[in-house]
């Protein structure tokens, strides 16, 4: 909308000339212009500029739609009222049916923590026949670090859905579903999203996963400014793309050390953070989430999967719709799995806190999948 | 007023002051005419300019009355008589309402900021269901316009806050009056839906787009009491390199929006993000989008965890002091936090 030629809006054409002959071509470059300032470059009255924007910010805005309405829509034309169930009881409860069409879904934790296997799970649900529960379309997994393995995608198809998967030929069909791209670096990665948003539509595409958004973005930007632009540019269009086609997106982060807690308060809060500062105990260091705050707020649902004393925890960390719940959860052959589907609720902050205490020893028992692959073959 | 002041075109005012019309005096006193042919224009145009200045001649001498030495204002005196009439749209936090003066208020800006998580979009959302709450509940009866910039309006999330509230009023009622089955039949969940005029915004030019729209469509539907903008900061943040233009774009916005606020009697609540910044060699959290904007908004508060309580903090109002409350986000939507509650039920 906000290409739209100033030329086709309806203006009186006198007007509409004087806008192409400054070389105000489309409506953003209008817009990008406080009134006084086109009055002194078209050199035109006021109220001429006042109505001429007024019509044409008119035709830009975006239409209304009242909540009603939304709400019947979403009804009427998805399949699970638009969310796609992850087979996890206490999560989908929690999340009103699932992760949610047409929003960014985020997945953070350490190293090993069982983020690609939440995701291969996931795109496996996606692929599945609707009979089944899950939305009989294609998958687009955009795989930075290379760790997506299909032979531990087949296991969890055979372990968790073993009557579709032992069939014969459906493998094959479900797997032939999932479409790996494995961009280098993020030019390449911005020419392949460009090309999904063609085909989204036409291929019946109806999960995206991109695992992780981190590896992608740390590895070529220095920390600072430029990195945050080149990442907010994607992001508004990544959210533009789950929006437009409403289909669930799924993006991995990883997780860095940070000493002190000083950039978590307010100047306001300075009184109590002189206090902390005597209390050598916060010089910890703790983890946060790699990318920064400005894409926190960009994510619309954030998953943190920790660990506390051995035991691995999947948290609602934001959500618009769910309490703040902790489910305790493990990994086996048929992926993740909950302990526990009522959930722990947690009132605090500490919902946002990623730890990682006790995962090393269990780490290497149950991280890598290729172990799991190794205790069935024995 | 000067002739350099009158809103017409920059070639116009250079024409009227080369031909020796320095004065608005001196236009009003021409004939139409006669200034057409002096400045080469349309005779309608000269009559457009005397018109003008002829408007802008009136303001400037006194016109009898004593009250107003200057047109369009009011004097301190009639503003606090507005000001008792003012209205304000609760939180549904006893605690904030009270730091607050008594909820959201009316004809301000308020800037709410905080962490992701933290429960703006939850505000926003309960801000929205709560000023339709009728007048015989304390209520405005009014309408919302939710502006969303990041997609993270869920209409499922509306739906229990709207529920929840529509119980509370029937309790309420039940309290007070006896005339509770009356009210209920009138007020249904999905009344409150209708009454959410939602507007998904893709990028900074729909954004003010939009605003500039609102005049009109506020006049189409009247009874609109609050406009929320969730995020204001979403697009301003993500594609912009030309800083300057970015804050003159923000405070054009900021006006546009103040003005509504004043017009047509109504809240606007602007939802702004977070950024770290480097102070006094450390980082600290500070809201987004620069200094020059904190001036902007009226009233500014900013939502933060203080230890395992959520809290709200006045950071900035002209007229309520800074003070904290706790709140929590429950399934009913915002609510007075905890431990708080246990408070008084111990007193």
């Amino acid at each position: 909308m906000a290409n739209k030629l100033i030329k086709q809006m309806g203006l009186p054409k006198s007007i509409a000339n004087i806008f192409t002959a400054r070389n105000i071509i489309t409506a953003k470059d209008a817009l990008s212009h406080t009134e006084f300032e086109l009055m002194e470059l078209l050199d035109v009255d006021k109220e001429e500029v006042t109505s001429a924007m007024a019509h044409v910010s008119e035709v830009v805005c975006p239409p209304c739609q009242t909540a009603l309405l939304l709400l019947e829509q979403r009804v009427r034309n998805e399949t699970l009222a638009g969310h796609l169930p992850t087979h996890l009881k206490g999560l989908d409860e929690a999340l009103c049916g699932g992760i949610p069409f047409g929003v960014l879904t985020e997945l953070v934790g350490p190293a090993g923590i069982g983020k690609t296997q939440f995701c291969l799970k996931l795109s496996l649900l996606a692929s599945l026949p609707a009979s089944c529960g899950g939305l009989d379309g294609r998958v687009i997994y955009i795989d930075i670090e290379s760790k997506f393995r299909s032979k531990r995608l087949i296991e969890i198809g055979i372990n968790s859905f073993p009557e579709i998967f032992l069939k014969k030929g459906m493998a094959q069909e479900m797997a032939g579903r999932i479409l790996v791209l494995r961009p280098t670096s993020l030019s390449e990665f911005a020419e392949s999203l460009y090309q999904i948003k063609v085909s989204l539509l036409q291929q019946q595409v109806k999960l995206l996963i991109i695992d992780s958004m981190a590896a992608l973005v740390l590895g070529e930007h220095e920390c600072g400014t430029s990195r945050q632009q080149a990442l907010g540019v994607h992001v508004s269009f990544i959210k533009s793309l789950a929006e437009f086609s409403r289909i669930p997106v799924i993006l991995t982060n990883q997780v860095r050390s940070q000493f002190g807690d000083e950039s978590r308060m307010y100047s306001f809060q300075a009184q109590s953070r002189s206090t902390i500062k005597d209390n050598p105990a916060t010089y910890d260091s703790h983890l946060v989430a790699a990318l920064g705050i400005n894409w926190a707020h960009a994510v619309t649902i954030r998953l943190v999967l920790e660990a506390r004393s051995g035991q691995r925890f999947i948290k609602l960390a934001k959500s618009p719709i769910s309490p703040p719940l902790a489910f305790p959860f493990k990994i086996t052959s048929s992926g993740v799995v909950l302990l526990d589907d009522d959930g722990i609720e947690m009132k605090g902050s500490e919902i946002n806190t990623i730890q990682c205490q006790g995962l090393s020893l269990s780490s290497l028992a149950v991280n890598s999948m290729e172990y799991v692959l190794c205790t069935k073959n024995t | 007023m000067e002739v350099g002041m009158l809103p017409i075109s920059a070639s116009k005012r250079g024409k009227l002051l080369a031909a020796g019309y320095t004065s608005l005096d001196a236009i009003a006193r021409t004939s139409a005419s006669l200034l057409a042919r002096d400045i080469e224009v349309s005779d309608s145009e000269a009559c457009e300019i005397q018109n003008l200045a002829a408007k802008a001649g009136a303001l400037e001498t006194p016109n009898g009355t004593h009250t107003t030495v200057v047109g369009g204002g009011q004097t301190a005196w009639d503003m606090l008589n507005d000001e008792k009439f003012s209205s304000y749209i609760t939180t549904s936090c006893v605690d904030l309402d009270n730091i607050l003066g008594g909820g959201i208020k009316c004809k301000d800006v308020t800037e709410i900021g905080g962490v992701p998580g933290i429960g703006k979009t939850q505000i926003g959302i309960q801000l929205a269901v709560n000023v339709q709450i009728p007048q015989g509940y304390g209520g405005l009866g009014g309408k919302a316009i939710y502006i969303d910039t990041e997609g993270s309006f869920m209409v499922e999330r509306v739906l229990q806050i709207a529920e929840a509230c529509i119980e509370d009023m029937a309790e309420y009622s039940n309290h007070f009056h006896k005339d509770f089955q009356a009210c209920e039949v009138k007020m249904h969940p999905n009344n409150i839906l209708e009454n959410i005029f939602y507007f998904r915004v893709c990028s900074y030019t729909e954004q003010i787009a939009l605003i500039n729209y609102l005049d009109k469509f506020i006049m189409e539907n009247k009874d609109v009491k609050i406009i929320i903008v969730d995020s204001v900061t979403f697009h301003f943040r993500q594609d912009f390199d030309d800083m300057a233009l970015r804050t003159r774009l923000l405070s054009e916005m900021a006006l546009k929006l103040m003005k509504l606020a004043k017009k047509f009697c109504l809240a606007v609540v602007m939802l702004n993000q977070v950024t770290t910044k480097f102070i006094e060699g450390s980082f600290q959290l500070t809201l987004a989008l620069g200094d020059s904007w904190s001036h902007s908004c009226t009233n500014r508060i900013i939502l933060f965890w203080n230890g395992n309580e959520r809290h709200a903090f006045i950071d900035k109002s002209p007229s309520l002091k800074s003070a904290s409350a706790p709140y929590s986000v429950t399934s009913r939507g915002i609510r007075n936090s905890i431990s708080s509650c246990k408070r008084i039920k111990m007193m």
